[in-house]
């Protein structure tokens, strides 16, 4: 053997790195950044800085802590430091003593100070300077911090919301407000500014006990009804707590004057906001409400505005969805179509048609929804004493949060209201409120042209190249891309054979089988059963869905999976069509964390078939719990290519669109 | 592991003996003056790349090269030295970008495509157009000639389109002078063009840290690109082997195996259907492509599936030698996907009548099958070929 050779390398080549560089300058720097992991993500070679802050939020976006009149909080940075201070010194205590269930301290810190800065109430007038909120609000919310801390220590009991919602915490909280603000004047010495949000401070303090005194009746008036639920038939209760909880609420109201009911609806509402705000913060996955978390859920309640049944029997493993009863919410929320002043008209109808389900399907849906807050917008005017962009924002999260009420958002309501939060949070401050609202609703015209209408259209045009002769299509369910597609696909001339598969129990397959039929497209419609029959003859499987996930997931309606796994498993092409705006850079692996829950009683009943009476009674059944999946999740092996507007792209690539769709998102 | 083969340690000895074979040959590739011996040399280049992308080199064909070389190979070099000829040469008669693009291509070691980007950045310098809007709408319908002058070719109409986004991408709205922005054109199209150049070499200076020192290479199919990156590790003093497999019906296991011969690397040669036969002893599959494909699989010729499906299926990796020009956006579902490029088949006897012969020259290997690519972008997973295109043309 040659010895002025080294032993043979035993490292897989595979793991080998390369170590070389090229003198050329362009090539070598693309390959180090990105060839040797496929984590291209991390570093885009062409210097695009996505701002971080706003888009890390996925399904919701809530409303920009102060981006407007940051410029002008810039140049008084030291009332920052000291607010920072605070919030530090108050931190650890509340770390001690903090019960579990409540939320993490720093993000109830947080939280109450973003949403103080938010007040719209508190700025007096849109003119002045960000760092004068802030330390106007600042007081309020240490002061809300202590009451935690008092109603946490004394009260003591197992329920630790209720402890600090008592009226005598609450009547102990302007004492407290005003040491902290001793204590804050003190660190700020700075005189002018001082006496005016003193003042402010006291009629803001006394408003807060106010409503917490109110919030706490309220709480308690619920509880009982709850007590009377519990014993009582779900149908028997209805009238009686929803009759509580109006009697409630509107003296409530009343007492505060026509100008305080304002901020009390909407700091509401903004609790809704919480959880995005602080997941922001913090960098973690989605703010989503897990249901079974008992003590949000009775906060979340205790704001609801649709009163909505639990269902009795739920499935262990998807406890923490919302299940309830269906069917009980539209009777009540129909009879509130007077009091709801604060919901828009519009917004309000797209809400009952969720909840009846008359509008479904993502597109359809997201349509909707933009639709009726282009109305909104149209009929919106800014209140005195308020800033447009924080109250418009304000005014969409309360629309979303009750949307959210009556159906839980698709994927792409999400996307559609990040963008228009993203919009409005750019507005200009200087511009007039009527040209806002024009371009608001010309941006969501523009929305619903570009990323639905038109990419539809490009999703067929390039869907239907892969179409050849004598080809026979499988397709799902409905979706609409879809029968977009084979009606063009036949009107362009393509000889093709479509089989259409359904399932209970929303049967959608047959709509789409009476609309293809009706255009002489040839059909054969069968249920999810025979699918491994049926698939032997298929050579194009095309399916829609309601997002794409960044793993390449594609999350569908349930069923899809496997319809896509058994095509898989007979070697016949997976084409999924999807609109990028609908794709999500979150990461499922199941389809258990993240779903929808239907309404059990459609997979229990039968229609027409009353011999099938087996499950009539299934409410007394104790260890009986049905489970009607609305979503699921196939995994991206399953899928052999994702059409989308930006065109045929492998599953791998759909981060790439979702960094790239985000860029082009903050440009627009 | 490379004592198994007798033929092996001869030729060990033989290198050693001859060190002047395994000196560095890595020389610019846009230098003609090519010191490795191609056997086609002589070949006009037409003739050459019409064989690499139908795949047919016949004894008639050749001859009729080497006729075509000696009536117009001087002539033409003489008359065009360098590309900045063309500009004089558009003051005499049209400029076309086929003429152009015949020009580069009879260059020996250039690629069709690398030809057609160069005769694209020509018809930038050449073009009299007064407004950016004429510049790219000329551009445009030269791209769209070379594209239609051989449409079988995937390397030609990717290397031309990648051209068109890579020059016209650049916002040149932003300068005021039209003259500004179009030497800023020229300037990314020659760029362009350079990196197309030594993309061929970048790719051999990645690739050849792949082959360790004893490993048996099964290649598939002629490619340059292969071939410089087996000539660099060879010339790194590497000992290696190579399986060369037939290659047939156009015999490019034998023109690659007579190069690999004369560079003093232990060749051996195999039927094509003796692939997973030799499988066992093979540590890697070296194979290039006809075209590289979004979803990350490649297409290449006849045979490359069922090589790579083998490979999988033994656990040993399939690494595929390909220029980043020859990217395309197509995205095939199966075989039948792609538009075929045909070439009959010589059986040597006679087919019997109501026979029918399957004529297709390549096929599309999916990209689950594939370990890794070099590209002069870099190694590369089939996966991110995608993100690569996609940052490109969106």
């Amino acid at each position: 053997m040659d010895n002025r050779r080294p032993p043979r390398t035993v490292s897989d080549p595979k793991v080998r790195q390369v170590g070389f560089v090229t003198p050329g300058a362009a090539p070598p720097a693309r390959y180090l950044s990105e060839a040797p992991t496929a984590a291209a993500a991390s570093s885009p070679p062409s210097g695009d800085t996505a701002p971080p802050a706003i888009s890390t939020s996925p399904v919701m976006i809530p409303p920009p802590r102060h981006s407007p009149s940051a410029p002008l909080a810039v140049p008084n940075p030291s009332r920052r430091d000291s607010l920072q201070i605070q919030v530090g010194g108050y931190n650890p205590p509340e770390v001690l003593l903090e019960s579990p269930p409540l939320t993490s301290p720093s993000s109830r810190m947080d939280d109450a100070v973003s949403q103080f800065s938010e007040d719209p109430s508190i700025s007096p007038c849109n003119g002045r300077s960000e760092a004068a909120k802030v330390a106007s609000s600042f007081p309020g919310s240490s002061g809300e911090m202590m009451v935690m801390k008092a109603g946490i220590v004394g009260g003591g009991s197992n329920t630790p919301k209720s402890s600090w919602t008592t009226a005598s915490v609450a009547k102990t909280r302007p004492g407290i407000s005003e040491k902290e603000r001793g204590a804050v004047v003190g660190m700020q010495n700075d005189g002018a500014g001082v006496s005016k949000t003193l003042k402010e401070k006291t009629t803001k303090a006394e408003r807060r006990a106010l409503q917490e005194a109110q919030r706490s009746a309220k709480a308690a008036a619920k509880e009982s009804g709850a007590g009377v639920k519990l014993s009582a038939a779900p149908g028997g209760a209805v009238p009686a707590n929803t009759k509580q909880g109006k009697v409630v609420k509107p003296p409530a109201q009343k007492k505060d004057g026509p100008q305080v009911a304002n901020p009390s609806v909407s700091s509401e509402k903004k609790v809704v906001d919480r959880p995005p705000e602080k997941d922001r913060k913090k960098d973690v996955p989605p703010p989503r409400m897990q249901f079974d978390d008992i003590h949000r859920v009775e906060k979340a309640k205790r704001r609801a505005v649709v009163y909505q049944f639990e269902a009795k029997n739920r499935v262990e493993l998807f406890r923490h969805l919302p299940q309830y009863i269906h069917g009980t919410q539209l009777p009540d929320l129909e009879t509130k179509f007077f009091q709801l002043d604060p919901m828009h008209p519009s917004v309000y109808k797209v809400g009952l048609q969720y909840l009846s389900g008359n509008i479904s399907g993502g597109n359809a849906r997201c349509i909707a929804m933009l639709l009726a807050f282009r109305e909104a917008i149209r009929d919106y005017s800014t209140p005195p004493e308020k800033a447009l962009v924080r109250d418009l924002t304000a005014k969409i999260s309360s629309y979303v949060s009750f949307l959210i009420e009556c159906r839980p958002l698709s994927i792409s309501m999400g996307n559609a209201i990040r963008f228009l939060k993203n919009r409005i949070a750019k507005l200009p401050d200087t511009m007039p409120e009527s040209e806002v609202k024009s371009s608001l609703q010309s941006d969501i015209d523009r929305f619903i042209n570009e990323k639905i209408v038109i990419a539809d259209k490009v999703i067929i045009r390039h869907a239907v190249t892969k179409i050849r002769d004598g080809d026979v299509l499988l397709t799902y369910g409905l979706s609409c891309v879809v029968e977009m597609l084979l009606v063009y696909a036949h009107e362009v001339g393509k000889q093709f054979r479509v089989v259409i598969v359904d399932s209970r129990p929303k049967l959608e397959g047959q709509v789409l089988l009476h609309r293809l039929v009706a255009k002489g497209i040839n059909c054969t419609y069968t249920h999810v059963n025979a699918i491994s029959y049926i698939m032997h003859e298929v050579t194009l499987v095309f399916l829609g869905a309601a997002s794409v996930l960044s793993n390449g997931t594609v999350y569908s309606r349930v069923g899809t999976a496997c319809v896509a796994m058994v095509a898989n498993a007979f070697r016949v092409p997976v084409l999924i069509c999807c609109e990028a705006y609908k794709f999500h850079e979150r990461v499922q692996l199941d389809s258990i964390c993240s779903n929808e829950l239907g309404d059990p009683d459609v997979i229990s009943k039968v229609p027409g078939r009353k011999d099938l009476n087996h499950l009539d009674n299934r409410a007394d059944i104790e260890n009986l719990q049905l489970l009607n999946l609305t979503y699921d999740a196939t995994p991206s092996d399953f899928v052999s290519m994702i059409i989308t507007d930006y065109g045929m792209l492998p599953p791998s690539s759909v981060p790439v669109i979702v960094r790239e769709y985000r860029r082009e998102n903050l440009w627009i | 592991m490379w004592g198994r083969s007798a033929s092996f340690l001869l030729d060990k000895r033989l290198r050693d003996q001859h060190p002047s074979l395994s000196s560095p040959s890595s020389s610019s590739p846009d230098s003609t003056m090519d010191p490795n011996p191609n056997p086609n040399h002589g070949v006009s280049a037409y003739y050459q790349t019409r064989a690499e992308h139908h795949a047919i080199v016949s004894s008639d064909w050749l001859a009729q090269a080497q006729a075509a070389v000696d009536r117009e190979d001087d002539t033409a070099l003489m008359e065009r030295p360098h590309a900045s000829a063309a500009v004089s040469l558009s003051a005499s008669k049209p400029f076309s970008v086929i003429d152009e693009f015949n020009y580069w291509r009879k260059k020996p070691d250039l690629a069709e495509a690398v030809a057609a980007i160069m005769a694209l950045a020509a018809v930038i310098r050449s073009c009299e157009a007064t407004t950016m809007m004429e510049l790219e709408i000329e551009l445009k319908k030269a791209s769209d000639t070379l594209k239609s002058w051989d449409t079988t070719s995937i390397s030609l109409s990717a290397g031309c389109d990648l051209f068109m986004r890579y020059v016209t991408r650049t916002s040149a709205v932003e300068y005021e002078d039209f003259h500004a922005a179009k030497l800023r054109l020229i300037e990314r199209g020659e760029k362009f063009g350079e990196i197309s150049m030594k993309a061929r070499r970048t790719i051999a200076m990645l690739g050849q840290d792949f082959v360790f020192d004893g490993c048996t290479i099964l290649v598939h199919g002629f490619s340059r690109v292969v071939l410089e990156v087996l000539k660099l590790a060879a010339s790194n003093r590497k000992l290696f082997r190579i399986f060369c497999t037939e290659g047939r019906p156009d015999k490019t296991g034998l023109r690659l195996s007579k190069e690999l011969a004369a560079l003093g690397v232990p060749v051996k040669l195999l039927i094509d259907s003796a692939v997973a036969y030799a499988m066992d002893e093979v540590d890697m599959v070296f194979v290039g492509a006809d075209g590289v494909v979004e979803s990350g699989g490649i297409i290449n010729m006849m045979g490359t599936y069922q090589t790579a499906l083998v490979a999988h299926s033994m656990n040993k990796p399939v690494y595929v030698a390909a220029e980043s020009y020859k990217f395309a956006r197509l995205y095939p579902l199966d075989q039948k996907d792609l538009e075929p490029a045909l070439h009959p088949i010589d059986f040597g006897v006679p087919i019997p009548s109501g026979v029918e012969v399957e004529t297709s020259a390549r096929d599309y290997t999916p990209p689950q099958y594939l370990t890794l690519l070099f590209t002069d972008l870099g190694v590369l997973t089939p996966s991110v070929v995608s993100d690569e295109l996609i940052q490109l043309y969106l």
